[in-house]
């Protein structure tokens, strides 16, 4: 079987999530090949050859393929589909947009966001928020996959890859990119960092969130925030873990101020380590919490800052 | 310019699911059912452009059994001119629900179709993409600001790391995400003017599209509990576990 990877990246670097969807087709088995489509997009290709497992890196450097636009990647990738049985993209922004679209133009169903293999043909993936959990069964020829992470293991990056140069160039012509507002940060992506700090609406307003800071530099986290704290506009939706945000599951997730709505929980209660500070003992977010302690965060957070 | 927005009746987002104990499915009997929330924040999207002077029609569409005309109801009451029902009893895959609305698609010539990114219950996040490549239209997904601009929609995307604004020619798909919009309740007046308001049944077999499954749902199964874990005294204790239990931290 052959099994091609659609490498998420932003034309400088290779999102490490990518290493898990490797993970995942790994399990599926089979020759695996990655597609890096982008603009100057050279050092992606880089570590793309790095990646474990992967036979061959098709490399696709076009300005057409600069800002990922789903019509035009779809198209892409729906041109290489025939030489592949398994098609795989992370759960991402981007995966999301696109894949479903490779996977209509290909007349087969999508199966998004698995966390488990059980064979070539039947994923494990959770439904109704992570309530549920559903083992689904492909009857199409060719499968369409999308990757949540969190269930997948990360390959090594010590392979060693040959690249094939493709000038297949396909612009639909009917989308184009306008602008980004990216949000500027020193610390790691919530996706793939190993520490993640959140605040909920126990944080009270914006400012107090720079009582996360201390603590996410001393541990290398990154920050995150509940729907709550989102939705009363204390940081943006970027930063929202949850059913409706981000689904993260590092080795320790520290919840400040967080009740624990099942929304939430579906977005990090697949973390190693829980942590979670809140002053209210009946807050459900202790049920999931490995170590909780009840306490007034405006107390504790100063307190755990400057005793790390 | 006419806007059709499909919505999907699932469980009301308060419920808490429960698997049927045979783990065939979840439970769904007796469940208070509701307008899928992002799909909800599509019919106001659709409204607020009619309101605008934007939209000069908005047809709600939905399909399943008859139980799905109380939602297209209360998307009439909402501020939809008329509804569609493509009926229904099988439980659909994403592909072909996209290859149903691609049929209404040709029939109506909508310039702008919105979709919520996904339902709460299958958690797929496929249809509108689906349905943007059935009909090779350009897609705005998890759309948080949608702008016309001459003759083309500007549309402001959640993407991991912040905003993306992509211009797409018309007609196009939008798919709503939690920002784009707070959507209104229903007014008792507006419920009673809706019950007037037309809603049509369609058969799904009268489209002539083969609507054989795609996938195959084998088992459904609670989620791993947690098992729960201690409460710790102070901080100190706190890091102490952290660093010598855990061993998280260094």
């Amino acid at each position: 079987m052959s099994i091609l990877v659609i490498v998420e990246h932003d034309n400088s670097s290779l999102k490490a999530e990518t290493l898990k969807t490797v993970g995942a087709a790994q399990k599926i088995g089979g020759d695996i090949t990655l597609l890096v489509a982008g603009f100057n997009c050279q050092d992606v290709v880089d570590a793309a050859v790095k990646v474990n497992g992967v036979n061959k890196v098709i490399v696709c450097d076009n300005a057409v393929y600069e800002h990922h636009l789903a019509e035009n990647l779809s198209l892409l990738v729906t041109e290489l589909a025939s030489d592949y049985e398994h098609i795989l993209a992370t759960a991402l922004t981007t995966g999301k947009n696109f894949m479903p679209r490779v996977a209509a133009l290909l007349d087969v169903a999508q199966i998004s966001d698995i966390i488990d293999v059980e064979s070539s043909d039947t994923f494990i993936r959770p439904i109704y928020a992570g309530n549920a959990i559903a083992t689904v069964q492909s009857l199409d020829n060719k499968k369409v996959i999308t990757v949540r992470t969190t269930g997948f293991d990360a390959v090594a990056t010590d392979g060693n890859a040959e690249v094939v140069k493709l000038d297949t160039v396909t612009d639909a012509g009917i989308s184009s990119h306008v602008s980004d507002e990216l949000t500027v940060s020193e610390r790691p992506d919530l996706g793939a960092a190993r520490v993640v700090i959140s605040g909920g609406r126990g944080m009270q307003n914006g400012d107090n969130f720079k009582l996360l800071d201390g603590i996410a530099d001393k541990l290398g986290a990154a920050i995150g925030a509940s729907r709550a704290a989102v939705d009363a506009g204390f940081v943006p939706n970027d930063m929202q873990v949850g059913q409706t945000g981000k689904i993260v599951a590092p080795d320790l997730y520290i919840a400040v101020g967080i009740s624990g709505a099942i929304q939430h929980l579906a977005g990090m209660k697949d973390s190693k380590v829980i942590v979670a500070i809140n002053k209210d003992p009946e807050a459900p977010i202790f049920q999931v919490a490995d170590y909780g302690i009840v306490a007034d965060l405006f107390d504790a957070l100063p307190e755990l800052e400057s005793k790390l | 310019m006419k806007v059709l927005v499909p919505i999907k009746r699932v469980i009301d987002y308060n419920v808490k699911v429960r698997v049927k104990p045979d783990h065939s499915n979840v439970d769904l009997a007796n469940t208070k059912m509701a307008i899928n929330p992002f799909c909800e924040i599509a019919i106001e999207e659709a409204v607020r452009l009619k309101e605008a002077g934007i939209a000069t029609e908005v047809i709600a569409i939905s399909i399943g059994d008859k139980s799905c005309q109380e939602q297209l109801r209360t998307a009439l009451a909402l501020g939809a001119d008329r509804a569609i029902q493509i009926e229904t009893d099988e439980n659909l895959d994403a592909l072909n629900i996209a290859k149903l609305l691609q049929k209404v698609v040709e029939e109506e010539q909508p310039q702008l179709v919105i979709l919520g990114k996904q339902s709460i219950d299958s958690d797929n996040n496929q249809t509108g993409q689906m349905l943007a490549a059935l009909t090779g239209m350009p897609q705005g997904t998890f759309a948080s600001e949608v702008k016309f601009i001459d003759d083309k929609v500007n549309v402001t995307r959640e993407v991991d790391g912040g905003l993306q604004t992509v211009a797409l020619s018309l007609p196009a798909i939008v798919t709503t995400d939690l920002r784009l919009n707070e959507p209104r309740y229903a007014t008792l007046p507006n419920i009673m003017k809706a019950k007037r308001k037309p809603l049509v049944v369609r058969p799904a077999a009268d489209f002539g599209i083969d609507l054989s499954p795609r996938t195959k749902l084998l088992k459904v199964t609670p989620p791993a509990e947690r098992k729960a874990g201690v409460m710790v005294k102070s901080i100190d204790e706190l890091i102490d576990k952290l660093r010598n239990e855990a061993k998280v931290i260094s």
